[in-house]
């Protein structure tokens, strides 16, 4: 009865594409990573672990690797405080106008990364960036940098346009998560004297708990294989100051060098499925405790 | 007396203290958009720093001048047709393939909902990939791509359809079965025009991404003439990188269309973009 109204190939479309596509580029990948595949010769010879090898003795594809990490790690937790800070102040701190709000601050999520990249290229610029002239204008010259192209900072002028464009996305969840515990809760804090330091420790960060772990996870995956933003702002530079593992990766593939170039990407697939399994195991159980 | 007039100035205080920064919050966040707008319609000398300060002149040939120029017509329109299809593929598979995993939750369908959601996670490995698109002779066509990009957004499209179809009684299909639809009419006329709310957030936050989408094509379109506005813009940006007005103005023609869906579908896509991470 059941196969007869459900029927199996009714999953198939969706089951083909996303094999095709995802999955078997994936696997694929595992073995092309062991291989000196490159656009030069039609030939592929297995060469066993001399690309990861590579990968971790040359410094340019290591720093890759640590640039996505600092990106992963300082956005996850910019965009967490802040988007935290803004969840409270629209469900606690206001009662109107906090819809347009909502809207507003969303807003640069929907924007292609591109765009916003190429705007930030003006507003950052040196001399005649939006950014510097204000800092001018208040008499803060010292504070005006060479955002972009000085190595020491330009990572974090990235992850400062980056934590810009994703905060709004994160509050919008947190205040999902906010709107659904119980105000019983705050109700019963208030009688016995709670303040508001202690509703915010002992009730709404535990409570909120499962919500940030799940935007936690969101920015992890979203960080680790950061890639546009980076392109449009820096290209990866001044030098590899700012390079990133997907960076890297189009770089090894426009220069035609497969092999390094899919070993690398390996790597960040083992990584990112591992999470991914955690986070769906994460977000499974919250569905078990309802 | 004293005391409770206090207080309520107090919390009169806080309540503009924390409008103000409301506001200062959502103009940070408005300032890109304002400085394109004002930008686009300055004449070149007065755009060259791209300032905050309105245009002395408005320059509506700008628009104009970037439709020719950049090739923009073809761009806009290569960008509608991959991003539409895409969605249209996204809604179809994700919807039949959501509703046959969850209403036959046999250990296989539990296995196979759970390998297609994994893909929320999974990072495209796209070097391999353009081996799949050569051998599938896809790469550089328009239907490649647009498979191409709906294949990313399945895994979330089954994800989000699949709680939502939990929300509809099973005696719906029921009843149907007895008044005698087969699979194909209990699906698409009865199924399918409950799950509205649902497959529309999937596919605004589906079109969205694909009219966002960079890397895709980056990799698999290489004749200019396919490219859609995404890629369109940055070379346009390459091209006329001192010329801040008409860059502006191919940007703002290329958001338009994102911001007028934005706004339109803005309670679908808070909604959808909550009703994934958090379970009330």
């Amino acid at each position: 009865m059941k196969n007869k109204m459900y029927p199996f190939y009714f999953s198939f479309g969706a089951i083909a594409l996303y094999s095709l596509f995802m999955v078997i580029p994936g696997l694929m990948g595992f073995y092309l990573s062991f291989t000196d595949w490159n656009r030069y010769s039609s030939e592929i010879n297995f060469i066993g672990f001399k690309n990861f090898e590579l990968i971790f003795s040359k410094q340019n594809y290591w720093h890759s690797i640590s640039n996505s990490m600092i990106f992963t790690v300082v956005t996850i937790v910019l965009k967490t405080v802040i988007a935290l800070l803004l969840a409270l102040l629209l469900t606690k701190g206001l009662k109107r106008f906090v819809n347009f709000h909502r809207v507003v601050i969303y807003l640069p999520a929907i924007i292609p990364m591109i765009v916003i990249g190429i705007v930030f290229r003006s507003i950052l610029h040196p001399t005649t960036g939006v950014l510097n002239e204000s800092l001018r204008g208040i008499g803060l010259d010292f504070l005006a940098q060479r955002w972009l192209t000085n190595p020491h900072i330009a990572l974090y002028s990235v992850i400062f346009v980056d934590t810009w464009k994703g905060v709004g996305f994160i509050m919008v969840i947190l205040i999902a998560g906010l709107q659904v515990i119980p105000s019983e809760y705050y109700e019963a804090a208030q009688i016995d004297g709670a303040n508001g330091w202690d509703e915010l420790w002992k009730i709404t960060l535990p409570l909120l708990m499962p919500t940030l772990t799940v935007t936690t996870v969101l920015n992890l995956l979203y960080g680790l294989r950061v890639f546009d933003i980076v392109w449009v702002l820096t290209n990866g530079g001044p030098g590899y100051a700012t390079e990133t593992v997907y960076t890297v990766v189009f770089k090894e593939f426009s220069k035609g060098r497969y092999g390094v170039s899919t070993a690398l990407s390996t790597l960040l697939f083992v990584i990112m499925s591992l999470f991914g399994y955690w986070l769906i195991k994460a977000m499974h159980n919250k569905e078990l405790d309802r | 007396m004293m005391q409770i007039k206090m207080l309520v100035l107090m919390s009169k205080i806080r309540r503009i203290l924390n409008h103000s920064f409301a506001i200062l919050i959502s103009l940070i966040m408005f300032v890109p958009i304002y400085l394109l707008v004002v930008n686009s319609l300055k004449d070149s000398v007065q755009s060259r720093a791209m300032g905050l300060e309105l245009p002395t002149s408005i320059h509506l040939e700008n628009y104009l001048a970037v439709i020719e120029q950049g090739k923009l017509g073809a761009a806009f329109l290569n960008s509608v047709l991959y991003a539409t299809t895409a969605t249209i593929i996204v809604v179809i598979f994700s919807t039949t393939a959501a509703f046959v995993l969850s209403r036959n939750r046999s250990p296989r369908n539990r296995f196979l909902y759970f390998f297609i959601v994994l893909g929320i996670a999974m990072p495209i490995n796209y070097v391999a990939l353009t081996k799949v698109m050569q051998a599938t002779h896809l790469i550089n066509t328009v239907a490649g791509i647009a498979m191409l990009y709906a294949a990313t957004k399945i895994p979330f499209g089954v994800f989000l359809i699949y709680a939502f179809i939990e929300s509809i009684p099973r005696e719906i299909d029921e009843a149907a079965i007895i008044d005698g639809c087969d699979p194909f009419t209990l699906f698409f006329r009865v199924i399918f025009p409950l799950l509205t709310p649902a497959w529309v957030t999937t596919a605004i936050l589906s079109f969205l991404d694909f009219w966002s989408e960079f890397i895709l094509p980056l990799y698999f379109l290489q004749s200019s003439a396919k490219w859609p506005m995404t890629l369109a813009v940055y070379n346009f940006f390459g091209r006329y990188e001192a010329s801040w007005n008409l860059v502006s103005a191919d940007i703002v023609l290329t958001i338009l269309p994102v911001i007028v869906v934005y706004l339109l579908g803005q309670r679908y896509i808070l909604s959808g973009m909550t009703s994934g991470a958090v379970k009330g």
